[in-house]
């Protein structure tokens, strides 16, 4: 299977009482109260050494995501983070992850299929295209498309995106949102047809549909773990049988928190309080942000609002044992870590792509890159071999990567 | 007795019931981001006028997905022109609330001899960045009684909220209140000042502007940025409502309308 580490990039030091003070990380917490524009050069360093420690450890890629006006993740362009991953891993086997950056926020979309054209061209064809829909605090609150327009503008930006990298003329696009006379891209991916596209979702089920339809790698971003997540992601495996579809497990990704210990004790000790600063003050948002009327479609919108035994718990009440319990987090020594990998998120959710959160909100550098280092160690070979048995091609990843023997990346300059 | 029916329009693409009662001029209301329903108020103008109360595209029941077929104000202010031409309208009293307001009163600028009588309460159509009117699609429907009634626990707030049981009717009401606010928020995201400012000087109908004197979504000042528009415009205030005098204080709103319109 391909083991991806997968960052946020946070805010490490928001004020202990701050969800209590404010009341959104999202949209509307002042920037001048709670932050210095120095000391989040240091954020954004550190993401990036934490993420190209990844990549010389060991890992099969690397994943940056994009979001706005918030502390819990800010990286407005994840394709900033990207061209500097994809040069200093050149040379290397490691995937250039990007989950991604969101088309109905790029105007005009064709952005996104540019920039991403430079990473696989920067890269050598190592990019794996995240295409999201983006969250409505970002498309809806921060960046002002109406909610009823959201995912409409999204399909047509994907199916733009798609035609732009493959079309071998140039062509008009009279869309309903978009309407370009002249698309023609340069420069154009190395990866042919095109760069593998993975679409991350939050179990709308609207959304499997559009996964399996458009043949692309479902990727679950749950922050409540594989147990709450097993029931849909039953349900995208039955879509996929449903519409005839191979079981093949690389059609998913899966994100899951992981802090590793010597043993569950010290993971306890050590990891306990930044898993707590993580749920308690990261996702700390107001209900409705995530839900503006008409952003979900009719048919989803009845089907949340009837079945209100989904609704996710408050877990502001939960500790970190709470959260290991339940699998939010799986946390504890690299035999614990690797045992409930296996059997709770790759074999229970039929997972090919799966994605590790090292870094976790208020974790502090060095702990990060020793939680690193012990995954790439003691965890990420014990699941690496993983689904090799059954021989399925995972052609949701670059192809020249496909192989099995990781290459590092070294040096970190070089071509 | 209501009478209903519906009434396909935009090629046949979208099904708008209306729902009509009484007898006299034709009055014709547009309802707010919150849907229809049949209220005391729509029956006290019924005793004066033939009250038509066309649904909202979108919001009719069985009918949700006809509002991805309107682009934006331009092809809605153009359903209910047809609407009115089907209705066999030519001209009628126009009176709106909230969002309704805003578009009775593009109707009444893009056809000015549509509106016989234009009659807006609590509409929306202006911004002023001292005096941000509140997004009510960023609320928690939990808290939005409170920011449209004075009354939050009163019988206006029950009747625009449905009932608090059983469960499946709570679900029932609250995919009603959260559709109709996302098929009319199509239309005003994320700021509600689609260019009425441009043309609100169309307008040609003798207007009276009706506002809740504790309207904590519109404030009343927003009343200025109509009346120095229709300088001829009648301002009136209504004591103890919110953002909904027509259903706080039903008769007394009707009465205004009565004798402004009758």
């Amino acid at each position: 299977m391909k083991i991806s580490m997968f960052h946020l990039m946070p805010h490490r030091e928001l004020p202990p009482d701050f969800e209590k003070r404010y009341d959104s990380v999202w949209v509307t917490p002042p920037w001048h109260e709670l932050a210095d524009a120095k000391r989040v050069g240091q954020y954004y360093n550190w993401t990036l050494d934490e993420l190209l420690y990844a990549a010389r450890a060991g890992f099969d890629g690397v994943c940056t995501n994009e979001h706005h006006q918030n502390a819990y993740g800010f990286m407005p362009s994840p394709n900033i983070m990207g061209a500097v991953m994809a040069k200093a891993t050149n040379g290397s086997n490691v995937a250039i992850v990007q989950m991604g950056a969101t088309l109905p926020t790029s105007n005009p979309p064709i952005r996104v299929a540019e920039e991403y054209a430079m990473l696989d061209c920067i890269s050598g064809g190592r990019l794996v295209a995240g295409l999201p829909l983006g969250s409505p605090m970002d498309v809806n609150f921060a960046y002002g498309i109406t909610p009823m327009e959201h995912r409409e503008r999204y399909r047509e930006a994907f199916a733009l995106t798609l035609k732009a990298w493959q079309s071998r003329e140039l062509f008009a696009w009279n869309g309903r949102y978009y309407q370009l006379a002249n698309v023609n891209l340069w420069p154009r991916p190395i990866q042919q047809p095109h760069p593998p596209v993975w679409v991350p979702g939050s179990g709308s089920i609207s959304t499997f549909d559009f996964a399996v339809d458009n043949e692309v790698c479902y990727c679950f971003l749950s922050y409540s773990g594989a147990k709450a997540a097993k029931s849909m992601m039953d349900g995208y495996w039955k879509v996929v049988a449903d519409k005839g579809r191979e079981p093949n497990p690389y059609r998913a990704g899966f994100l899951q928190l992981v802090a590793v210990a010597e043993t569950d004790s010290q993971a306890e000790e050590k990891y306990a309080r930044h898993v707590e600063y993580f749920y308690h003050k990261c996702l700390h948002w107001p209900i409705q942000l995530g839900s503006p009327p008409g952003n979900q479609d009719y048919r989803s919108m009845v089907a949340t609002l009837s079945n209100p035994v989904r609704r996710a718990e408050d877990a502001k009440k939960l500790r970190y044992r709470d959260f290991v319990e339940k699998g939010y987090v799986i946390a504890g020594s690299p035999a614990t870590v690797r045992d409930r990998l296996k059997e709770e998120v790759v074999k229970g959710l039929h997972v090919g792509n799966l994605m590790v959160l090292l870094q976790i909100g208020s974790m502090p550098h060095e702990l990060t890159l020793e939680n690193i280092d012990l995954f790439a160690r003691k965890v990420l070979p014990e699941l690496r071999g993983e689904w090799n048995d059954e021989g399925w091609v995972n052609h949701w990843w670059p192809e020249q990567l496909r192989g099995a023997v990781a290459k590092p990346a070294t040096a970190g300059v070089g071509a | 007795m209501t009478r209903e029916q519906t009434i396909t329009v935009w090629q046949g693409k979208v099904r708008m019931r209306v729902l009509s009662e009484g007898a006299g001029p034709a009055l014709v209301f547009f309802h707010g981001p919150w849907g229809l329903t049949w209220d005391p108020f729509l029956s006290e103008l019924a005793r004066a006028f033939t009250v038509y109360a066309p649904e909202h595209p979108g919001t009719t029941p069985g009918a949700p997905d006809d509002i991805y077929h309107l682009d934006g104000l331009w092809d809605l202010v153009l359903c209910y022109d047809e609407l009115l031409t089907a209705l066999k309208l030519d001209e009628a009293v126009l009176v709106g609330h909230s969002f309704g307001g805003m578009v009775a009163c593009e109707v009444a600028a893009a056809a000015p001899r549509r509106a016989r009588r234009l009659a807006l309460i609590d509409p929306i159509g202006f911004w002023r960045d001292s005096e941000r009117v509140v997004n009510w699609m960023a609320l928690n429907p939990a808290e939005l009684p409170a920011y449209i009634f004075r009354d939050p626990s009163g019988e206006a707030a029950r009747h625009l909220f449905g009932p608090a049981e059983p469960p499946e009717a709570v679900a029932a009401a609250r995919v009603r209140l959260m559709w109709a606010m996302g098929a009319t928020g199509k239309f005003i995201w994320p700021i509600p000042d689609k260019g009425l400012k441009k043309r609100i000087h169309r307008v040609s109908a003798p207007t009276l502007l009706v506002w809740g004197k504790e309207d904590r979504l519109v404030p009343p000042v927003y009343a200025d940025e109509f009346s120095r528009r229709i300088p001829s415009a009648r301002v009136q205030t209504v004591d103890g409502a919110g953002h909904a005098p027509h259903l706080e204080q039903p008769e007394r709103v009707a009465r205004m309308i009565h004798e402004f319109a009758g």
